[in-house]
């Protein structure tokens, strides 16, 4: 009787033990957790990371129904503030000890490159769609870590590009002095110069600086006939203001900014940025489709118009969820497998799929600023598409040592 | 040496009022429950308290009870101490990821690299006294800060990334976080114990001496500028130990740790828990380092709440926390 009573509680025990494991293996701890790591009171918290980049997360979540495989999805955030060592040990404080599944945004590079390092040692996926160079899923690239939107070496593609073959072939750099700003100088290097044009001289900036005369004179002196802007966000309006008020403009030298954003064009004036070329991963404004999201962000987040990043930031958080319900688990490797196999298709990546070094390979658009339009954020016309082949580093020429050569 | 004894054992009778057996007995038995307290703690922490953050806050201790050897036992204010954190920092990161040191010898390696800069800065320091060490102790880190700044090997603003933590004597796997958080519990304890020695030693009655009345402790005979030298050096080696076992704790050696808001840092927490204390500025350190860390949700008023405390503490309780607490148990050392 004794006996029978304890196998009882054995064999019940024992399911309950199996259950237990079973659920574990679906979602670890209960719910799958987001974080995003990005700016949110620096030079990049608009734009680039700040509410906007969380506000598209959590409208993707709910958009995804707030649960996958029957648990709850969390979003957390926090600022790392520029700084590499307080991104990377928020990073490791959620990953340790919040369980976070999945970290997101990460602006700025030399955070995105800490912690993307970080996160691949402890097996969690990362999404970087603010951070720009292409070191993430070249030189530094890792298993886990995903880099989603665009990069340094699909920037110059376009924009350098169109700006050697309207004449501009001599250049000065003011350079972001940091990994991105080298990162980027060194990509547009490459293009401006295969074109036939040459490299003058270039200036190191510390990020978030206020005041460019110094450099803004160098860059005049030099006689180059392009000043290439190295640098993104604050930092490239306050450069291009400064430029006009010292008539570098009306003095017969060109501006180039490398990296700008929609926000950063309504934040100049279009009579300020008017003919400006920038590329870009996306653009709202280009077919049915974004400019329904466009509408449907706007009244998710109360406002501000969406930025390529946030749109990246969107698409990223759709994939990753999609990547979880097809795998039927939030195991980081199995979901990195499942995204390596899925097209990712959506308003915001044309034909788009994640290589094995871990970038997004999408169509990149090159916009030029127009006079105003009805809506105050139409500020650009698509003038060309870039494909994404042609904008991105191939595989082998990338340098990840992921890659079978 | 019997001579060195006689001469101390006369300037510490000058400097306690009261060293009537009870007072004697009390201060030790007080002593005794802080060490219990502490080792209880350290014992303990990382069972409910996230390790990273006792391993912060036990390097920033150490940090600080290195400062305090300085400030608080030999009177010398020195405002560039973020140098020798931040510097070792990245000579310990370079040596364990560049050369692929084991662990141990990239901890003595940035300690030995802070001691020699704290030399150099010490030699050229001790020459002025006041505002004006200040200011060469400040100018000189600054030197190291942009130093850090241009280097190739720092990393400039990226930092020094990925520092590997490896294997303690090729057996420990110091990835493990409890076992790290022992390690750096045992370094902790090592750089304490030194630091309590120096002080309890001929050498700190010395030093003390020469914080009182440095004419007198000159008059009695003393070198005293080698025995500054020596204090400035030790408490630069020791500010390095602190330095590079951050650097293996967060495997990240960054400009934030040589950065002069460091060097303030360091002050407002040896201030705060009480100068010229054993204990104060492990005290100290753990409160700013505790609001630091959970009020790190506010953003930039962390450094509004903290300026607040430091305030109230200069208004209300001078001698710092731990400084007070000796003062209602009249006790003469804490």
């Amino acid at each position: 009787m004794k006996s029978a009573i304890y196998a009882g509680v054995s064999a019940a025990a024992l399911s309950l033990a199996a259950g237990g494991a079973m659920a574990q293996d679906a979602i670890s701890n209960g719910s799958v957790k987001i974080g995003v790591l990005g700016d949110m009171s620096g030079v990049y918290s608009t734009g680039f990371s700040g509410k906007g980049a969380v506000d598209a997360v959590k409208m993707a979540v709910r958009d995804f129904g707030g649960e996958v495989l029957g648990k709850p999805i969390e979003v957390i955030s926090a600022d790392h503030q520029n700084k590499a060592d307080v991104g990377s040990a928020t990073a490791r404080e959620w990953i340790d000890q919040e369980h976070v599944d999945m970290i997101a945004d990460l602006t700025n590079s030399a955070v995105a490159l800490a912690v993307q390092q970080l996160a691949s040692e402890k097996k969690t996926i990362t999404f970087a769609t603010g951070a720009a160079t292409a070191a993430l899923t070249g030189e530094n690239c890792s298993k886990y870590g995903i880099h989603y939107g665009y990069d340094t070496h699909a920037l110059p593609v376009g924009t350098a590009t169109a700006v050697v073959k309207n004449g501009g072939d001599s250049w000065y750099f003011i350079t972001a002095d940091y990994a991105f700003g080298h990162a980027l100088q060194d990509n547009t290097s490459s293009v401006v110069e295969d074109l036939g044009g040459s490299v003058v001289g270039s200036s190191d900036v510390p990020l978030a600086t206020t005041d460019f005369s110094s450099y803004l004179l160098q860059a005049q002196s030099s006689g180059a006939k392009v000043i290439g802007l190295a640098n993104a966000g604050q930092d490239t309006v306050n450069a291009i203001k400064q430029a006009h008020e010292f008539g570098i403009v009306a003095g017969g030298q060109q501006l180039a900014g490398m990296l700008v954003l929609i926000s950063d064009v309504k934040s100049l004036g279009t009579d300020v940025a008017k003919g400006l070329q920038f590329t870009s991963g996306w653009y709202w404004n280009m077919d049915d489709e974004s400019r329904k999201w466009k509408a449907e962000y706007e009244k998710f987040s109360g406002g501000e118009a969406p930025t390529f990043v946030h749109a990246a930031d969107y698409s990223l958080t759709m994939a990753y969820l999609e990547a979880i319900k097809a795998a039927g688990t939030d195991d980081a490797d199995k979901v990195r497998e499942q995204l390596g196999k899925m097209k990712i298709d959506d308003f915001f990546a044309k034909g788009g799929s994640i290589r094995s070094d871990g970038l997004l390979e999408h169509d990149m658009y090159l916009l030029k600023v127009k006079d105003g339009g009805e809506d105050p954020w139409d500020v650009a016309d698509v003038a060309r598409t870039i494909p994404g082949n042609e904008a991105y580093a191939s595989l082998e020429a990338g340098g990840c040592k992921l890659v079978n050569k | 040496m019997s001579n060195t004894t006689s001469t101390t054992s006369e300037i510490g009778e000058f400097e306690q009022e009261d060293v009537s057996p009870e007072t004697h007995k009390r201060g030790r038995i007080v002593q005794a429950v802080f060490w219990v307290v502490l080792l209880g703690f350290l014992a303990v922490a990382p069972f409910f308290l996230y390790p990273v953050f006792v391993m912060q806050l036990l390097c920033f201790a150490l940090f600080a009870a290195a400062f305090n050897l300085l400030i608080g036992f030999t009177g010398l204010l020195s405002f560039g101490h973020a140098a020798f954190f931040g510097g070792a920092a990245y000579v310990a990161g370079h040596v364990l990821k560049v050369w692929g040191f084991p662990p141990i010898l990239g901890i003595i390696a940035g300690t030995l690299a802070a001691a020699a800069m704290g030399w150099v800065v010490g030699s050229l320091a001790i020459r002025r006294q006041g505002i004006y060490f200040a200011m060469i102790t400040l100018a000189l880190a600054q030197i190291v800060y942009f130093f850090a700044l241009q280097m190739p090997f720092t990393g400039g603003e990226d930092g020094l990334q990925g520092i590997p933590r490896g294997n303690l004597l090729g057996i420990f796997n110091l990835s493990d976080p409890i076992t790290m958080y022992y390690f750096v519990a045992a370094v902790f304890i090592v750089g304490f114990l030194a630091i309590y020695r120096i002080v309890h030693s001929p050498f700190g009655q010395v030093l003390q001496a020469i914080r009182e009345n440095e004419p007198r402790a000159l008059s009695l005979g003393y070198n005293v500028d080698r025995f500054k030298l020596l204090a400035f050096v030790l408490s630069a080696g020791l500010a390095g130990l602190a330095g590079s076992t951050k650097a293996l704790v967060f495997q990240f050696a960054s400009l934030t740790d040589a950065h002069w808001q460091m060097s303030g840092e360091v002050i407002l927490m040896t201030l705060l828990g009480g100068m010229g204390t054993i204990f104060g500025p492990v005290v100290g350190a753990f409160i700013v380092v505790t609001l630091q860390h959970f009020l790190s949700g506010i953003g930039s008023w962390v450094q509004v709440v903290i300026g607040g405390t430091f305030i109230a503490c200069v208004l209300l309780f001078r001698r710092g926390i731990v400084g007070e607490i000796a003062r209602l148990l009249r006790i003469s050392s804490l």
